[in-house]
């Protein structure tokens, strides 16, 4: 690893002027030479792998006593970034009202680091493409803009298969952020002049032409929490790997739903796994709104939801397993007794 | 104790250890808050060791260290508690977990610097003197490791996972212990050894 200068935060103020005062303008958010710390199970990975090269690491944890809050309010959802995902993922009304968060949450990573990383983190974790994390591959456009891309003609079975570019095909790994595509999320950043809100889906960008690109935060800007409008006690996360557990996601769907009298009012449905970014499945929405349900439904929404998608030498399977697992999302989200 | 200031080839020495002849690279520290007091958040020379005060065992250990070291590495290599082990060093295989607080984390991917302040419990602060931790004499009773390398890292996590409220089950025990690699394949008898400790945990 290399050397770094260490500070810790003691109010956000000051790690928002550190952070800018470390930011260079053009340097993309993923290379800034000053690193927030929260969690750190991406960052110090990333960092013994030479990924990731940060001069100055800012501790940023003590921003938790106020930036950790889980509140549910009666209208609104608000969730801090800095709140643990093992604490938000064992909160009776986040279990109770927002299902898909606390599963997709529950089902990511292990214990151990569900009780490190924290909500903004997650949503920030960079994508494990081997050829990525592996700094022997010199052709990455994600490390090394412009070099190529060691994946599209290597090994790709775990590589994306929508929202792919020419440029790069590595796959967004997390499993949170599904959960807040589909249920219109609305994030909130903090910088030096203050503080703005998105929605979650314009965070973060497809690889295109720039896949060191990876959000729209800039530098010296940090999440400091997620809101979630109305209650989606009709929601599933649904995650299939090659392992029972402790595995990152082949296929993954987000899916919730407002049924009322056997007709689909409203239907949301992300997809995880498959994509370079959060992806949010709005051709399948809109084959399941103001239906009624059935298997054949399910099946032309997941059809829907994978009519764009492109496989590669060794990820073809993505797709057909994909639909798969938005048809059970499905069906598991209409049969749930809430 | 030059060595205090190099991380990196920390002059650890198994057989000077062995002998209980290390040089010793801590000193107990009488008054915490004051050393928590001269923390100041102010940006450190990269070249530069940092001084710090961890929290272990019930224990204030004065340390001189390189930002770049994780708490496994200053539990192993400055302290001489070579009970967590370093299996990955990446977080994925859980043989480094230790409690901060009452969580169990992965110590690889914990800078010792960020965990100043905090409680660390590691595998040698579990049994008292004449009496094994309920969690160890579990995995004693129910044969649960072969080369015993995860071990460390499986009781404390186990330790957590019953605290946690995740032990009710067979199927939970598994899910919330998976962050715990066994190469062995101990898994039954590991999952055996959580539900007999289990019930002795939680009377506490």
């Amino acid at each position: 690893m290399r050397p770094f200068s260490f500070q810790r935060a003691t109010d956000p103020d000051m790690a928002l002027q550190a952070l800018s005062a470390a930011a260079a303008a053009n340097d993309p958010l993923t290379q800034a030479t000053a690193q927030p710390l929260a969690g750190g199970t991406t960052l110090i990975d990333l960092m013994k792998l030479d990924v990731m090269r940060p001069a100055a690491i800012l501790d940023i944890n003590p921003l938790a006593l106020s930036w950790s809050a889980i509140e549910p309010g009666a209208e609104t959802l608000r969730l801090g970034a800095l709140a643990k995902m093992s604490d938000v993922a064992a909160h009776d009304e986040i279990q109770r009202n927002y299902p898909v968060i606390a599963n997709s949450l529950k089902l990511a990573a292990s214990a151990q680091l569900r009780n490190m990383a924290t909500l903004g983190g997650n949503v920030m974790q960079r994508t494990r493409c081997s050829y990525f994390r592996d700094v022997s591959y010199e052709n990455c456009n994600k490390r090394n803009p412009g070099s190529g891309c060691a994946a599209m003609d290597g090994v790709n079975r775990m590589h994306a298969v929508l929202g792919t570019s020419d440029q790069c095909i590595a796959t967004y790994p997390g499993d949170f952020a599904q959960a807040l595509i589909a249920l219109d999320a609305t994030v909130e950043v903090t910088g030096k002049s203050g503080t703005r809100s998105m929605p979650f889906a314009e965070l973060h960008k497809a690889p295109g032409n720039t896949p060191e690109i990876e959000t729209t935060l800039q530098p010296g800007e940090l999440i400091s929490a997620f809101l979630i409008s109305g209650r989606w006690p009709r929601s599933v996360y649904l995650k299939a790997r090659d392992r029972q557990s402790y595995e990152f996601a082949l296929s993954s769907a987000a899916v919730a739903l407002d049924v009322q009298d056997g007709t689909i009012r409203d239907a949301r449905v992300a997809l995880g796994g498959v994509a370079t970014v959060p992806w949010r499945a709005r051709e399948a929405e809109a084959q399941l709104k103001g239906q009624k349900f059935d298997d054949g439904l399910a099946q032309r929404a997941a059809d829907a939801a994978f009519a764009d998608a492109r496989g590669r030498r060794h990820n073809s399977f993505k797709i057909a397993l994909g639909k798969r697992v938005v048809v059970r999302a499905l069906q598991q989200a209409v049969t749930m007794e809430i | 104790m030059s060595d205090m200031s190099s991380s990196r080839s920390s002059g650890f020495d198994r057989r000077a250890f062995m002998a209980g002849a290390a040089g010793s690279a801590l000193a107990p520290m009488t008054a915490r808050a004051a050393a928590q007091e001269a923390r100041a958040p102010v940006a450190q020379d990269p070249a530069l060791p940092v001084d710090v005060t961890l929290r272990v065992n019930g224990q204030d250990k004065r340390l001189s260290l390189d930002a770049r070291t994780t708490v496994l590495d200053a539990l192993r290599e400055h302290l001489k508690l070579t009970g967590s082990k370093k299996g990955c060093d990446h977080g994925q295989c859980g043989a480094c977990t230790v409690l901060i607080g009452d969580r169990r984390v992965v110590s690889c991917l914990t800078l010792a610097l960020a965990a100043e302040g905090q409680e660390i419990t590691t595998i040698e602060g579990l049994a008292t003197s004449d009496r094994l931790h309920p969690m160890q004499q579990a995995f004693i009773d129910n044969d649960a490791f072969q080369c015993g390398y995860c071990t460390p890292g499986q009781i404390m996590s186990a330790i957590a996972c019953v605290k946690e409220g995740h032990a009710g089950t067979d199927a939970d025990i598994r899910e919330y212990m998976s962050g715990n690699i066994c190469r062995c394949a101990a898994y039954p008898n590991i999952v055996a050894a959580v539900k007999q400790a289990a019930p002795e945990i939680m009377k506490g």
